[in-house]
């Protein structure tokens, strides 16, 4: 909570907010391009904050250079390539799949498998298996159930 | 001098703490009743005093005792009274006081409530439940106690954070303690009974009601997180996938499996050790989340060393809680033998699907809130896992849970025929497909993602209905609505909560869907259109003023396409001098279809201000949704057979056919 609230008084401590009226592009399909990307892009002085939604002056200087490289000609890999080369893997919100962030994205699958195949064999095990509620029953047990099923 | 009264209350509190923990657990082991039976009045005696000594930091609060070092840091005399109270809470020290009163009112609640448990039982999660109060005790006397003097104090303190200065927020960390520390019941009857060695139909009755307690206060408290998120954070998102909130997240899920597979356990016997190992790991993710907000080491790896003293405190704690029950239950859970008997196609397989899907969920949740960790001590790769991530790795498991829940829900106890739960539901589906077809028409062109999401919302809530009244049974319609009435809570409860979920990601999917969004410079009097309204900026009155803030409020006219108006608007920035910081107030016009969210910018240099509009359909859906989900939890903890929990002990023992009452 507190650690929250630092990040927020950080985000906050500059003024304006976000993506500012005089950043968009004339060209809305470009401009969409570059939502996206920002969406995408970390702000590094911010806590868990796109420069699309960060109000920090940062924030703003990478979401003009994003919309300088779209205007350039780049492609969006070209344009997040172009940062990460600058800021370090640090800014992307989506990991890359490369190295050991592998486990990463196969944890999931993996754990799922895993856990799949325990149910499975849980499952088939219980399923298999006799009612012992029923062979362990004492005879005297067994006399009342029978009282009561009598009855 | 109440100051040190509660201070001292505090200090006694621990002394009994320690007393509890110890004599009824060796009591119980002796089988000696007098040990175990002071296991009662020390309960109630430790919750009186941690009550006292909050009720003394309240008042230090109300009074504005700067003296005291966390009053200056938190308060202001000019602080509204909701606030001042709320300040109590708004920071680490009192925070923490807090978690130990929920704690120790938990604990007093089983030994009032807890007559029909075993005593040896009792005595033993009295103790394991004392044993969690010892640790955070020692943690607030030892590096966070509240009731520091300064030498010199000042004329007025500091003020409050201004965001904390919300109602929304006011009740959010109460809501939310009261399910971390509720799912502390669950773990220490989990323990207690591995201890006991004993595990059956009555056990998961005791356990269910205090999950479900926990779990519906946590969905409160996440759901009022994510609301003051949403108007207060400027921009109108609802969830961020930040650590803060998938610590809270975490213990949700994992509680929502627990509460299923308790169910398991009362009713059928079977799935033991695996509820068990859930009520372990539940309050573990519980205190895995209070380590990773109050360490901050998940921020930045390099905050840890900014407050190390408390993030390694609240880390031994968890390595002895989850050290000890782990390690307990791998010696133990052997004993815990399944008894139920049940097919492929039967409820026990169904529940065990949600378990085996929130289970994953939640590790997706957790390796990815970890992973910047991980990465950096092993790899030394300093990189983030954010939004995208979450969005990509969790969404398939919520839709794989949102497709077979209402077939699972159906579906009867031992075996099951899956055809006739399909064909019941026939009609849910058609329902579900057509709306998801209609949606997927109505926005040509957009991913099929969201009427996918649609389509499952639609799936859910009708498939929770279609359960509801084939529980009436066979007969005339007229009959079956006159016993839809009288079936039990636990049953409404079961729709009600699991309709709540299909509201609330029908809520989700919209808005992330087909929101409209506009960032313009708007001029005073010159309208334009968003959507399907027009927005006018009236006037902007620069110098407005709060009881303890400054304020720049717009005047924004919303108008509907006919050109009335709907709403009049009025989106601040607030600035707080004392604190030294500004804040957003969103202008929202709240409707059942949809939202429209104003946000004001800076003034402009060529004149005209920034203002941000959203358009958000069924925004209030996603807490609408949250709110039903809590009912239907409040409903099923409702029910007869946990209010009679009395007869439940003995219900074995007793003739059949006689209600437990």
């Amino acid at each position: 909570m507190r650690a929250l609230l630092l990040a927020l008084l950080l985000a906050l401590a500059a003024p304006a907010g976000a993506v500012q009226p005089d950043e968009i592009l004339p060209d809305p399909a470009l401009e969409e391009r570059a939502r996206d990307i920002s969406a995408g892009l970390r702000c590094v002085v911010c806590r868990n904050e796109s420069i699309d939604e960060s109000n920090a002056e940062l924030a703003r200087d990478l979401r003009l250079l994003v919309r300088e490289r779209l205007v350039a000609g780049d492609s969006d890999e070209e344009t997040v390539a172009y940062i990460v080369d600058r800021y370090g893997e640090y800014v992307l919100l989506r990991p890359t799949m490369s190295g050991s962030n592998v486990v990463l994205w196969l944890a999931p699958a993996l754990m799922l498998l895993v856990g799949g195949g325990l149910s499975l064999v849980y499952i088939r095990r219980r399923a298999a298996s006799t009612t012992p509620t029923e062979a362990a029953l004492s005879p005297e047990e067994q006399a009342r159930l029978k009282d009561l099923l009598h009855e | 001098m109440i100051v040190e009264l509660g201070h001292f209350a505090l200090i006694l509190a621990f002394m009994v703490a320690v007393f509890q923990m110890i004599v009824p657990l060796v009591g119980a082991h002796r089988g000696n009743a007098a040990w175990m039976a002071v296991a009662d009045p020390a309960a109630t005696t430790q919750f009186l005093l941690t009550a006292f000594s909050f009720a003394a930091l309240t008042y230090a609060f109300v009074t504005s005792d700067f003296s005291l070092n966390l009053v200056t840091a938190n308060s202001h005399t000019d602080k509204p009274m909701l606030y001042k109270i709320s300040g109590v809470w708004g920071n680490h020290e009192g925070s923490l006081l807090l978690w130990v009163l929920i704690l120790t009112l938990f604990g007093a609640c089983a030994a009032w409530f807890g007559s029909n448990l075993p005593p040896s039982l009792k005595a033993r999660v009295l103790a394991v439940q004392s044993s969690v109060s010892v640790a955070f005790f020692a943690f607030i006397l030892f590096t966070s106690n509240p009731f520091l003097r300064l030498e010199i104090p000042p004329f007025d303190g500091q003020d409050l954070n201004p965001l904390l200065q919300d109602p929304g927020l006011a009740f959010h960390p109460p809501f939310l303690y009261l399910g971390y520390v509720g799912l502390s019941m669950a773990f220490s009857f989990a323990v207690a009974a591995l201890i006991e060695g004993r595990v059956d139909a009555a056990w998961g009755r005791w356990v269910r009601p205090w999950t479900l307690a926990a779990w519906v206060f946590l969905t409160i408290g996440i759901g009022l997180g994510s609301w003051w998120a949403y108007y207060e954070l400027g921009w109108g998102g609802f969830w961020f996938w930040d650590p803060v909130e998938n610590a809270s997240l975490m213990p949700w899920l994992i509680a929502a499996a627990l509460l299923h597979s308790s169910i398991v356990v009362e009713k059928r016997e079977s799935l033991k050790s695996w509820t068990i190992l859930l009520a372990i790991l539940a309050f573990g993710f519980s205190l895995i989340g209070t380590f990773i907000v109050r360490s901050g080491v998940l921020t930045s790896v390099h905050a840890f060393a900014n407050d190390p003293e408390r993030g390694v405190f609240i880390l031994m704690i968890l390595c002895f809680f989850m050290g000890g029950a782990l390690l307990l239950f791998a010696f133990r859970a052997g004993a815990m033998e399944a008894k139920g008997v049940f097919s492929m196609v039967s409820r026990e397989s169904g529940l065990v699907v949600n378990n085996l899907l929130l289970a994953v969920s939640t590790f997706v949740v957790f390796i990815g809130t970890i992973w910047p960790l991980i990465a950096e001590m092993f790899w030394d790769r300093t990189l983030s896992v954010g939004p995208p991530f979450f969005n990509m790795a969790f969404t398939p498991f919520v839709f794989a849970l949102a497709v077979a829940l209402p077939i699972g829900a159906m579906m009867p106890w031992k075996r099951a025929k899956l055809g006739r739960a399909l064909v019941a539901l026939v009609p849910a589906f058609v329902l579900a497909v057509a709306v998801g077809l209609l949606t997927w028409a109505v926005f040509t062109g957009q991913s099929a993602l969201s009427p996918l999401g649609v389509a499952l919302s639609v799936w859910l809530v009708a498939g929770a209905v279609v359960d509801l009244w084939s529980r009436t049974g066979r007969g005339s319609a007229g009959g079956r609505f006159g016993r839809l009435w009288r079936l039990p809570r636990a049953d409404w409860g079961k729709t009600v909560a699991h309709a709540g979920v299909g509201i609330t990601m029908f809520g989700v999917v919209a808005l992330t869907g087909y929101q409209v969004e506009d960032i313009r410079v708007a001029q005073v009097g010159q309208p334009y259109r968003v959507g399907a309204y027009e927005i006018e900026l009236l006037s902007v009155d620069e110098n407005a003023r709060g009881p303890n803030y400054l304020s720049t409020m717009a005047h924004v006219a919303v108008r509907n396409a006919e050109g009335r108006q709907i709403a009049l608007l009025h989106p601040e920035r607030r600035f707080y001098p004392v604190a030294g910081m500004p804040t957003t107030e969103a202008g929202i016009d709240s409707g059942f279809t949809r939202d429209v969210y104003l946000a004001l910018g800076d003034p402009q240099t060529g004149g005209g201000w920034a203002l941000r509009t959203w358009i958000k359909p069924f925004a209030n859906w996603i807490w609408g949704g949250t709110i039903i989900m809590a009912l239907g939890g409040f409903l099923s903890l409702s029910d007869r057979r946990y209010r009679f929990a009395a007869g439940a002990a003995k219900a074995p023992a007793q003739p059949q056919g006689v209600p437990a009452e």
